[in-house]
């Protein structure tokens, strides 16, 4: 019995409004409330709620055979609570079913894993307290941003007490391996790992509807086919996309409703096939081998590397001076500061600086309000600089400040007191 | 293939980007084998760089006892007199002295020495549009003293030579259009000029432009049919020279600079305002406008009224080496041009490792990645934009690193390559 796993991941960030260096120090609202009020509800009656509408239908019709796994990031459930709360009662819906998985991330979709173990353990918390919160349940299996991975950062998600993880099926990892099977850590064995079919899955995400694609039009009939039909010991068969592809980045047009709606029934029909979420599989399944992934990868490009975010001298900068505040982060308790600092950190930022798509702006021009990434820096690097400032400001500079701090604080309460004493002295002597 | 081509300058006689470009093509023409180029300028003073090319100087053909083949253009093209501040485009230097002459004679016939030689000053002087037209009645000449396939005329000060070589021997004629009367009166446009400009694209059988902006406004302006229009971008010579800094600039002190001529079509008054915009909030940052031309001192009247000449300076027009020291000083090239139909001078600043900001009304953002861009009228962005370069290093690290690789990229080779296309396409 072949499984097939299907994920999809939910995000949209908080984009900056045009920040220009004239409101450093003057202007502290940093985001464009029309453009993400705006995309999010484009996004919303196009994918979110039909999708979901269309998933729930298929949940009650198949009962306990057809099984689905989310992530939603924590910005992105911040949108809902703000623009729409619907689209979070609607995936209330689906989890409730019981056979809907919701998977760990970080809570700003950010890239910390590569820089900071403790502030990643942090979000990554505040991200499955929030999921509690929300829907009620605890989740067991972790994705990062972007499917990135490597040895380094399974073992944090282990220590954590995930028990899998998520991650790309890079060609460059695995070699002549087949990303069909069930990995563990190279580090840490108890953190099992799945890995993406990225040939299946894209034919999804991004060919579907492409009539210049060979395999076009791609019906549900050939995709089992496909799945049937791979290496015969292939044991599952993991479908990671974003889930905007229903209906975004896919047009209802193309069908891809009517291929979401008939699938399920032609894989369950099938005997050879079955669905499972994450934590089925890593529980069902055994690990075949360790995948060593010493580099970072993601599910990004041509590359599977970092380099969409990482990968110039701008990017690298924004970055370092990002995370250069982590010490003063940490003594910071004011809500409104550490809530900025938390959408600072969205990967999207550094992907709107990337220069690799010079040669192909079509995927880079979607979704990103800049026109240029150099537009990108320095508008990223003027909200970074008011934060820094304002941060500063709340947190003192150095131990000598901070004593300093402490010390006229005492003063100033014992002044006080030395006031009100004064007073009932003066109102006992008047008596 | 022989071409013969009609310039109005040469190096090292140069006030302008035309004598560059004309200087780079037929350079990278050279590297075409079986294209040969005799190109004809105004007036040639021997000390031109002629490995490349044969070069021949108007005023040594003697026209005096030739039969001159001038129908049309004898009655329409007769020297009419302007006015000295709409000459378009002007030497600098020339412009001050210019200003106190005066235009006392009229002279309605071919003036012509004792040896029957015509004489041109090679210059953009007031005189300009009776050179050009004397300048027709010899082209005529020397087209049928030489024996060529092909006539190629760059901008309009050479059409009507163009267009009586291709009278006088029948061949076809490409135009080569380095600006329009668009770009260089900011709309109010010299109606003798435009006619010059049109008739010579009319006549032409195939119109070279320098951008795609200059390409629609030939197309939209000039009411030439699209697939008449062909873009070949430019190109820059690869700068070999590496001068010391002439001096030590003051630690962590920026310099963002405005190299050119002080003219409206350039935007002078769009830097002074960003200028101003930025002093207000940063400090370590000075700002220069290099060149002079005829808004020079309104440009020092507003600084001064804006009260940031402590920050903001002026040079007056740089010569030769001066101006490769300066870009090299500079942290920053600013050309916030209204309409530019190329601009090699950013190119120029790329070469010498310095980050370029340019206004998308210039034809050079049509093909460059690692530049940032902005509307000219944009004081915000580019005053941002500004701030960006001298307060993000990396911003301007990956401008110097890029930057040159791209500029290195880019080749009068490839260009002629493309110029070389066009002529086939309209030869029988």
């Amino acid at each position: 019995m072949r499984n097939i796993c299907f994920y999809f991941q939910v995000h949209q960030p908080f984009r900056f409004r045009r920040y220009r260096f004239f409101d450093i120090g003057q202007d502290h609202y940093y985001y464009d409330d029309y453009t993400n009020e705006s995309v999010l509800d484009k996004v919303k009656t196009k994918c979110y709620l039909p999708t979901n509408q269309l998933l729930l239908k298929l949940l009650k019709k198949h009962k306990d055979k057809f099984k689905i796994a989310f992530s939603i990031s924590g910005v992105a459930l911040d949108q809902f609570k703000l623009y729409a709360p619907e689209v979070i009662d609607s995936f209330k819906e689906l989890v409730d079913t019981g056979n809907v998985e919701l998977l760990a991330e970080t809570y700003s979709h950010s890239l910390v894993a590569l820089k900071d173990e403790k502030e990643f353990k942090n979000q990554v918390k505040q991200h499955a307290e929030t999921v509690k919160e929300i829907f009620g349940v605890k989740p067991k299996v972790f994705r990062n941003t972007e499917l990135i991975y490597s040895d380094e950062i399974g073992r944090m998600v282990k220590s954590m007490g995930y028990e899998g993880m998520l991650t790309e099926g890079a060609k460059h990892i695995l070699g002549w391996k087949s990303p069909d099977f069930l990995y563990c850590n190279a580090i840490d064995p108890k953190l099992k790992v799945l890995l993406k079919n990225f040939t299946l899955s894209d034919d999804i995400a991004f060919r579907f509807g492409n009539k210049g694609w060979c395999e076009w039009p791609l019906t549900t009939q050939k995709y089992v086919d496909w799945l049937v039909n791979l290496e015969r010991k292939e044991e599952i068969v993991n479908l990671f996309m974003d889930y905007e592809t229903f209906g975004e980045h896919q047009w209802k047009e193309t069908g891809i409703f009517e291929f979401l709606e008939d699938l399920p029934d032609k894989i369950i029909k099938n005997k050879a096939l079955q669905f499972v979420t994450p934590s089925e599989a890593i529980k069902e399944l055994q690990p075949v081998s360790a995948v060593h992934v010493p580099n970072p990868i993601s599910w990004a490009d041509e590359e599977r590397d970092l380099t969409a975010w990482l990968g110039n001298e701008m990017q690298n900068e924004a970055f370092e001076k990002l995370y250069s505040l982590l010490p003063k982060i940490r003594q910071c308790e004011d809500e409104k500061l550490l809530k900025d600092w938390r959408y600072l950190q969205v990967s999207d930022h550094f992907y709107y600086m990337s220069t690799k798509f010079f040669s192909d702006g079509e995927v880079h021009a979607y979704f990103n309000p800049y026109e240029t990434p150099y537009e990108a820096f320095i508008n990223y690097m003027n909200v970074l600089s008011d934060f820094t400032l304002r941060l500063n400001s709340a947190v003192p500079e150095s131990n000598l400040e901070q004593e300093l701090a402490n010390l006229s604080r005492i003063i100033e309460k014992k002044e006080k007191k030395i006031k009100k004493l004064e007073k009932q002295l003066k109102t006992s002597a008047n008596k | 293939m022989r071409v013969l081509m009609f310039g109005w300058e040469f190096p090292p006689h140069i006030s302008g980007g035309l004598g560059t470009a004309c200087y780079g093509l037929t350079k990278g023409i050279a590297h075409i084998p079986d294209l040969d180029v005799i190109f004809v300028v105004p007036k040639a003073f021997g000390d031109e760089d002629q490995s490349t090319m044969q070069l021949v100087g108007a005023n040594k053909t003697p026209i005096k006892h030739r039969k001159l083949n001038v129908n049309k253009f004898s009655q329409t093209l007769d020297y009419i007199e302007v006015d000295s501040k709409l000459v378009p485009y002007v030497d600098p230097e020339e412009f001050w002295k210019m200003q106190s002459y005066e235009v006392s004679s009229t002279h309605k016939f071919v003036q012509t020495d004792e040896s029957g030689l015509v004489q041109f000053t090679g210059k953009y002087g007031p005189n300009l549009l009776k050179e050009i037209a004397d300048y027709a009645i010899v082209a005529n000449v020397i087209a049928q003293d030489h024996d060529f396939d092909i006539i190629h005329a760059h901008d309009w000060l050479t059409y009507p030579a163009g267009i009586a070589a291709k009278e006088a021997t029948g061949k076809p004629l490409v135009v080569h259009v380095h600006a329009t009367d668009f770009d260089r009166s900011g709309g109010s446009v010299n109606p003798t000029v435009y006619e010059i400009e049109k008739r010579g694209m009319e006549a032409a059988d195939k119109v070279i432009t320098v951008s795609n902006l200059t390409r629609n406004i030939v197309i939209e302006k000039y009411g030439i049919a699209e697939e008449k229009v062909v873009t070949v971008y430019n190109a820059v010579e690869p700068n070999i020279k590496e001068t010391p800094t002439p001096f030590k600039k003051k630690v962590g002190e920026k310099i963002v600079t405005f190299l050119g001529r002080i003219t409206m079509q350039k935007g002078p008054e769009y830097f002074i305002e960003v200028a101003n915009a930025v002093l207000k909030r940063v400090d370590n940052v000075r700002f220069v406008m290099a060149g002079s031309g005829d808004m020079m001192e309104k440009m020092i009247r507003r600084a001064a009224s804006l009260n940031i000449t402590d920050k903001f300076h002026f040079t007056g027009f740089l010569k030769g080496d001066d101006v490769f020291q300066m870009l090299r000083m500079s942290d920053l090239y600013v050309m916030p041009s209204v309409s530019e139909p190329f601009g090699i001078s950013p190119l120029e600043a790329m070469q010498s490792s310095v980050p370029v900001l340019i206004s998308n009304q210039s034809g050079v953002a049509e093909i460059l990645t690692y530049a940032i861009k902005t509307n000219f009228w944009d004081i915000e962005a580019m005053a941002d934009a500004i701030h960006g370069i001298v307060s993000y290093p990396a911003l301007s690290q990956m401008f110097i690193k890029h930057g040159k690789e791209e500029v290195d990229s880019l080749k009068w080779e490839n260009s002629a390559r493309k110029v070389k296309l066009v002529y086939d396409s309209v030869l029988p």
